[in-house]
């Protein structure tokens, strides 16, 4: 326990947000409240002249191209999450923000541009979306099968040293050698889109404990997430 | 063959044109020896049109027997294998009022099709199957009534442009809502600007407090701007023109582009509407919400388009109780309920502002199928933690994610597992006495229930 506040930032919502991202904020911060941590959520505008480097978890969503290259304008800015991250701030990013996260990735209209560079993957176009249920065997220690719903254009390829954060089991995932997101230091990405810890309690508790520095007390189980979960996995479409 | 009016538009852009190209040559077509007389008004073609709405009528009677449906869908096909150009024909001469935006389509449409009666013979596609071969059969219904209040699937409105300039464009508001299908919000905002563009003296009413609306009609001469607040704002941070964030003070909003809200003509208050020289109008409804009165605003600022005297055009709106279901209340497996559909962010936010004003039990059904959107990911963009005290059951195909959902507000409640008798019967033991339980549906979640109501 601690008295501290753990402050999640969601990070320009207005511009990476598109369907249910806010969701992982939600999560994260229940599950430190129902164990007795304090919990806040700080919304980042676009709007905003820079961004919190206090923060403990900071959270990027999808989103469209243009407001793709606008969140990286404005996370370049000031390099405050460069700075965070060097902290030890953990971040997690969804869909768009795996893509702006990354090293490079090249748009619908066939331009490239550079994204924040804190995890070593280049995202290119592929020849269609892929839409649908993803499941994947998580590779980092303590998250078992991941379960969520990819919808994007994007094919990821990891550098060389940069670890997936899961093997593909159903789905596309980054499209490349069966792997999904990645994993580098504390900066998480992934294609499991939008309120992708709803569903994987496991990973939104591996980040509260990197977040909090202490191993985290049990929940009591969620029945209907566990049926929810057992149900989804299931689905292969 | 159903009305699933929303289903068709899930496909894909492809077999979107595919199946509504009104220019596709149909296989069982026959061409007389030298092709058919091309001129406006040959003789043979009158026959053909005749022909084409009589085989469509029988289509829509035989489906309708065959309890396939309101059968206008089917209708509208037969008619137009045989007829092509068949939307043409039966929209000449007409007085046109096309209704479209993300949510409020099918009720706005009911209210302009009950406001233009005041006129005269209206038609509609009050089932809401709302692409051309609902339009056809919509117009067949009567090919002698001379209005029509069309409602238009978002992504269509370009191919109504293209075949025919309507009286009055009503463009409502534009948000999230399946991203799998309809794509992103720019893209449809794209698509009505360039739909616009095409019918240069339609008079478009268009929603002021939106800024996706205002930047789709922004360019057209001739709009009347309706303002009734906008309770979703989620879509309209940023400007659709340039990106940059947009400013706001109270109900004002501009852009450094220039893009700005425009000074309304029509204003929705809480009792009464305000209008062009400052005219007022008492505006009480049946239909509940604020959501209700803006629409009803759109559908007699069109009505007076056409030159229909404002309090008659109100008088017939405020006939309305219901709207295809919507809002009403009937006998479900025994049980009095309200039905009220919301199917994105914005419209699950009025819904639950409606809900907000009494403590009846509540029953939440969500399904995810084609016309749905497999992805229910929206389920987290929504503010169930005001339910917080209620009494909640959830049922549908995706009753476990929003309970999960529901968790995580703090919300407890019931899975009915066995659908949605086993969560009426749980909520009406739950509730007061007489107290219809009331009902919130996504798309085909709704569509089910109301083709299972009884009326009380």
């Amino acid at each position: 326990m601690t008295e501290s506040t753990v402050r999640i930032a969601l990070v320009v919502p207005d511009l990476l947000g598109t369907y249910g991202d806010r969701g992982n904020a939600l999560v994260l911060a229940q599950r430190l409240r129902w164990r007795g941590y304090a919990a806040e959520i700080v919304t980042v505008l676009s709007s905003d002249t820079t961004l919190p480097e206090s923060c403990e978890i900071y959270l990027l969503g999808g989103g469209e191209d243009v407001a793709q290259q606008a969140a990286v304008d404005f996370l370049a800015r000031g390099d405050g999450l460069h700075r965070a991250v060097a902290s030890g701030a953990v971040v997690l990013g969804v869909c768009g923000g795996l893509q702006v996260l990354g090293t490079a990735f090249t748009t619908g209209d066939g331009r490239t541009r550079s994204g924040l560079g804190l995890v070593d993957i280049t995202t290119e176009p592929g020849e269609r979306r892929a839409i649908g249920e993803l499941s994947t065997r998580g590779e980092l220690a303590g998250v078992g099968t991941l379960s969520g719903f990819e919808n994007h254009l994007g094919r990821s390829r990891l550098g060389e040293h940069t670890r997936p954060l899961g093997t593909v089991l159903h789905g596309t995932g980054n499209g490349t050698g069966g792997t999904e997101g990645a994993v580098s230091g504390r900066v998480v990405c992934t294609y499991l889109h939008g309120p992708a810890l709803a569903r994987n309690p496991e990973l939104a508790d591996v980040l509260l404990s990197w977040a909090v520095g202490e191993r985290l007390s049990p929940l009591p189980e969620f029945p209907e997430l566990t049926e929810l979960r057992e149900r989804r996995l299931r689905v292969r479409s | 063959m159903t009305n699933t009016t929303r289903q068709d538009t899930r496909a894909g852009q492809h077999r979107r044109d595919e199946s509504c190209s009104p220019a596709r040559p149909s296989r069982w077509r026959l061409v007389p020896p030298g092709g058919f007389p091309t001129e406006h008004d040959s003789p043979l073609r009158r026959v053909r049109t005749a022909l084409a709405v009589a085989a469509g009528r029988l289509a829509t009677g035989a489906s309708r027997k065959l309890r396939l449906g309101s059968g206008g869908i089917i209708g509208g096909r037969v008619a137009l294998a045989l007829q092509p150009d068949l939307l043409d024909e039966l929209v000449a001469g007409k007085h046109v009022v096309v209704v479209t935006g993300t949510n409020g389509k099918t009720t706005t449409t009911h209210m302009v099709a009950e406001a233009l009666r005041a006129g005269g013979r209206s038609v509609s596609n009050a089932t809401g199957a709302n692409m051309l071969d609902g339009h056809v059969a919509a117009l067949m219904g009567d090919p002698g009534a001379d209005r029509a209040a069309l409602e238009v699937d978002e992504l269509h409105l370009a191919q109504v442009t293209e075949r025919f300039a309507p009286t009055a464009i009503l463009l409502l508001n534009l948000s999230r809502d399946q991203l799998d299908r309809v794509g992103e919000i720019r893209t449809v905002e794209a698509s009505l600007r360039a739909a616009l563009s095409r019918a240069p003296r339609t008079r478009v009413v268009a929603n002021a407090d939106d800024p996706n609306i205002v930047s789709a009609a922004a360019d057209h001469p001739e709009v009347t701007w309706v303002s009734g607040g906008c309770r979703w704002k989620h879509d309209a941070l940023n400007c659709p023109r340039c990106g940059a964030f947009l400013h706001r003070e109270d109900t004002d909003w501009y852009c450094t582009c220039g893009l700005r809200r425009p000074h309304p003509d029509w204003t929705v208050g809480t009792t009464e509407l305000i209008g062009p020289d400052g005219l007022r109008e008492e505006l009480s409804l049946p239909l509940p919400g604020q959501v209700n009165r803006v629409n009803a605003t759109f559908a007699v600022a069109a009505a007076s388009v056409l030159g229909i005297p404002v309090r008659q055009a109100v008088d017939r709106v405020r006939a309305l109780r219901q709207a295809h279901g919507r809002y009403e209340q009937v006998l479900l497996a025994g049980h009095s309920v309200r039905l009220l559909l919301a199917k994105n962010p914005a419209s699950w936010l009025e819904m639950l502002d409606l809900v907000a004003e009494n403590e009846r039990p509540l029953v939440l059904v969500v399904n995810s199928r084609e016309a749905d959107g497999y992805d229910v990911s929206w389920l987290w963009d929504i503010d169930f933690e005001r339910l917080a005290g209620r009494t909640v059951v959830v049922a549908g195909e995706r009753a476990l994610d929003l309970a999960v959902r529901l968790r995580y507000a703090e919300v407890p409640c019931e899975v009915a597992s066995a659908g949605v008798s086993q969560a009426l019967r749980w909520a009406s033991s739950h509730g007061g006495n007489d107290e219809p339980v009331e009902v919130i549906a996504n798309y085909t979640a709704f569509r089910d229930l109301f083709s299972k109501r009884q009326r009380p």
